[in-house]
């Protein structure tokens, strides 16, 4: 059973009287341990997808099975519950709660879970993955006293403390320098690797991109084609035809420092 | 378990910005601290007022005998006489909305000084308890007679203002005599002035001195004129009280033959008690009047034995009139403060909610990760509504001390009157928690209903 089923999947806003299709029929299958490189350019629709995925919006219409059950028609608490539970976030932005310690940070999703984790387990937990993504020793510093890429480790450690199958992480590296930015993607191909957590990543840079097994690519919003990328694993840099277009500046220093 | 967790949250969220929550809590703080400072100040002038009225006497109840009637004429209240010094005693004991009582002896006659007289509008015969009915302990001049000078009869006497004018024009009273119906008197003491009274009767023309005394050796006439068996003592003694020559007045002339002990078992005759004019009460507070009103009939209406379906031979009469107005006097002061109250935690109110909606402007992506990461819109409801009542109650906790710390430096300096109100403090927590639900509502809700991809877009 695959752990996310897309059919048909379409989205169309209404700005004013006017529709504007997003998504024009997105269908595609995720397996269970994959490691999954969304990529497209801005206005692509590839945000929109992963907002469905996420369970933070409702395709127009077409169904979404994600663990095997239906989840387009879901009341907002369900969806609510099923982000808390099945997907971890991961933000370009980081998005860490400010003036809060890295630890409590992490339990943030912890507050909304309805089984009722002690406060102790779930600072132990907390403290667990902080150790596991190299923060041991950060773990009371507040997210200005951290580096970006001490703060999008946060991040994932957050993602993470539900156990849930998917990490959604969406640019990840966007606000990171190269150097940082290779770390967080190893960071990703080991939690795919050793934990077996399904990643999915969703980006505009075929660089980063191509840390992934699988890349899907989207155009005007719909899948234009799908590459599985031969041996990748972390510091796998083939060479590519010249660097990604200008808008991934910081995408290209990083390839120029890590090959 | 349902309402820590968001308390926590809220309370993180709350302390993550301390000089926010502070600025936000002050309308609340200042609000709560005026309603207690009011309150605490307001309740202290209106025991004030309340005390100054009642001293004014609010709170006397007079109990004066019934009327006597003969063949369908009724001579009035106080044509009889009823009452017992031992039921003043009585009311006292047994009136627990009681808190002082005196028996009255009237008179009237001229009191005299060297080469001076006057009649005084009042000559009481009464205890050292008189005082405290009326609310005049504190002397202008000398003290008080005691119950020993009760007991004994003593020849003393208190001079009120105008008689200290009258008869002592230039000098001190203290210590000298003056005489009352060809009875000498000391003066020990000098009343503070009072003033009229609302009727415009100057309460200042006052002679008091021990019921005994005025009773038994100027007052015969109080006894003389009632329809009493002659065979008391007192009797016997106003016979001789009315002689106006008689130097001597206590001096009993034995007209008849004292009878023998064994006549006076063989021939009963009914025991009278000494009689006093009136009974003087004071009830606890004023609005224990009608609580003491009904004490006294029920306790005289057994002390006389009076049997059921007669009517009483005595009345309880208060000073509605004044009652009614010091009550009045202090609802409308309650209520004005009510709404000094009311208004200020509006403004406090608002306070909030104006900041708690720039709050949840200013956290947009704080609601739209936390909404990311699973928080249903209910719980964003919860946190805000629960972090504005949390600021509501601090604020309330803090404007108590502030506002209870503010009536104490006045009571300490500017000595107005001051009474800590419970009510005002249960009052003030109510209300800031209120105000925190109604007020922090709308901005809670507000952020509950955020789109949470708009809402992590937001920058």
């Amino acid at each position: 059973m695959e752990l996310i089923e897309l059919q048909d999947i379409c989205k169309t806003y209404h700005i004013g009287q006017v529709d504007v299709p997003v998504l024009k029929g997105v269908s595609l299958k995720i397996d269970r341990g994959d490691h999954v490189a969304l990529m497209g350019a801005s206005g692509s629709g590839k945000s929109t997808l992963m907002n469905i995925l996420g369970c933070l919006d409702r395709p127009t219409s077409g169904k979404y099975w994600l663990e095997g059950r239906d989840v387009t028609n879901l009341s907002p608490q369900e969806r609510a519950s099923a982000r808390n539970q099945k997907i971890g976030f991961v933000f370009q932005n980081f998005t860490l709660l400010p003036r809060t310690s890295a630890l409590e940070n992490v339990m943030l999703p912890l507050s909304y879970t309805p089984d009722n984790l002690s406060e102790r387990e779930g600072r132990r937990r907390a403290a667990e993955l902080l150790t596991r993504v190299g923060l041991a020793d950060r773990m009371d510093h507040e997210p200005s006293q951290l580096s970006g890429g001490q703060q999008q480790r946060v991040a994932i450690a957050r993602a993470l403390i539900n156990h849930p199958p998917i990490l959604l992480a969406d640019e990840p590296t966007g606000n990171l320098d190269s150097k940082t930015s290779e770390e967080v993607l190893e960071m990703f191909g080991r939690l795919n690797v050793e934990e077996g957590i399904t990643v999915l990543l969703v980006t505009h840079d075929p660089g980063i991109a191509r840390h992934a097994k699988r890349i899907i690519s989207i155009r005007d919003g719909q899948i234009e084609n799908e590459s599985h990328v031969e041996g990748q694993g972390p510091g796998f840099s083939p060479a590519l035809p010249g660097p990604a277009p200008a808008e991934s500046g910081v995408a290209g220093g990083r390839e120029g420092g890590s090959s | 378990m349902r309402i820590y967790r968001p308390t926590k949250t809220a309370l993180r969220a709350l302390l993550r910005n301390p000089m926010r929550a502070m600025l936000t809590i002050l309308g609340i703080i200042i609000g709560v601290a005026a309603v207690i400072a009011m309150m605490e100040i307001g309740n202290g002038s209106s025991a004030a007022i309340r005390k100054t009225i009642a001293s004014m006497g609010a709170d006397i109840l007079m109990v004066q005998p019934g009327t006597a009637a003969s063949g369908g004429v009724s001579f009035g209240a106080g044509s009889i006489l009823t009452l017992t010094p031992e039921d003043c005693d009585a009311i006292l004991k047994e009136c627990p909305a009681v808190r002082a009582a005196a028996p009255i002896v009237r008179a009237r006659a001229q009191v005299v000084h060297s080469n001076r007289n006057w009649v005084p509008l009042y000559i009481y015969g009464t205890t050292p308890a008189f005082l405290d009915v009326r609310d005049w302990n504190d002397m202008a001049e000398g003290e008080a007679f005691d119950e020993r000078d009760v007991r004994n009869s003593s020849k003393v006497c208190l001079l009120g203002q105008t008689l200290v004018r009258e008869l002592f024009p230039g000098e001190d009273p203290v210590g000298k005599d003056v005489r009352i119906q060809n009875v000498s008197f000391r003066v020990i003491g000098v009343l503070r002035a009072k003033g009229a009274n609302m009727m415009g009767l100057d309460q200042d023309d006052i002679v008091l001195a021990p019921w005994t005394t005025i009773k038994y050796r100027v007052a015969g006439t109080s006894l003389g004129n009632v329809n009493q068996s002659s065979n008391t003592s007192g009797a016997g003694a106003s016979a001789t009280v009315e002689t106006l020559n008689n130097p001597y007045p206590t001096e009993k002339v034995e007209l008849y033959p004292q009878p023998s002990d064994i006549q006076a078992a063989d021939t009963p005759q009914p025991v009278r008690f000494t009689n006093v004019d009136d009974i003087m009460a004071a009830s606890r507070t004023s609005s224990d009047i009608d609580a003491a009103s009904d004490q006294i009939a029920k306790l005289l209406h057994e002390r006389h034995r009076i049997p059921t379906g007669k009517p009483d031979d005595f009345s309880v009469r208060n000073m509605a009139e004044m009652t009614q107005a010091l009550s009045s006097t202090t609802t409308l002061m309650t209520n004005l403060l009510l709404c000094v109250a009311l208004i200020s935690l509006v403004g406090g109110g608002v306070g909030i909610m104006n900041i708690m909606l720039v709050s949840v402007t200013e956290r947009t992506h704080e609601i739209g990760l936390r909404m990311a990461v699973g928080a249903r819109a209910g719980d964003i409801l919860k946190q805000f509504l629960v972090e504005a009542i949390l600021l509501c109650l601090a604020g309330g906790a803090l404007g108590i001390l502030l506002g209870h710390g503010g009536s104490y430096l006045i009571r300490v300096f500017l000595h107005w009157p001051v009474q800590t109100s419970l009510t005002a403090i249960v009052a003030a927590v109510a209300v800031s928690a209120s105000v925190g639900i109604i007020f922090g509502y709308y901005p809670a809700w507000k952020a509950s209903r955020l789109d949470p991809i708009e809402a992590l877009r937001y920058e």
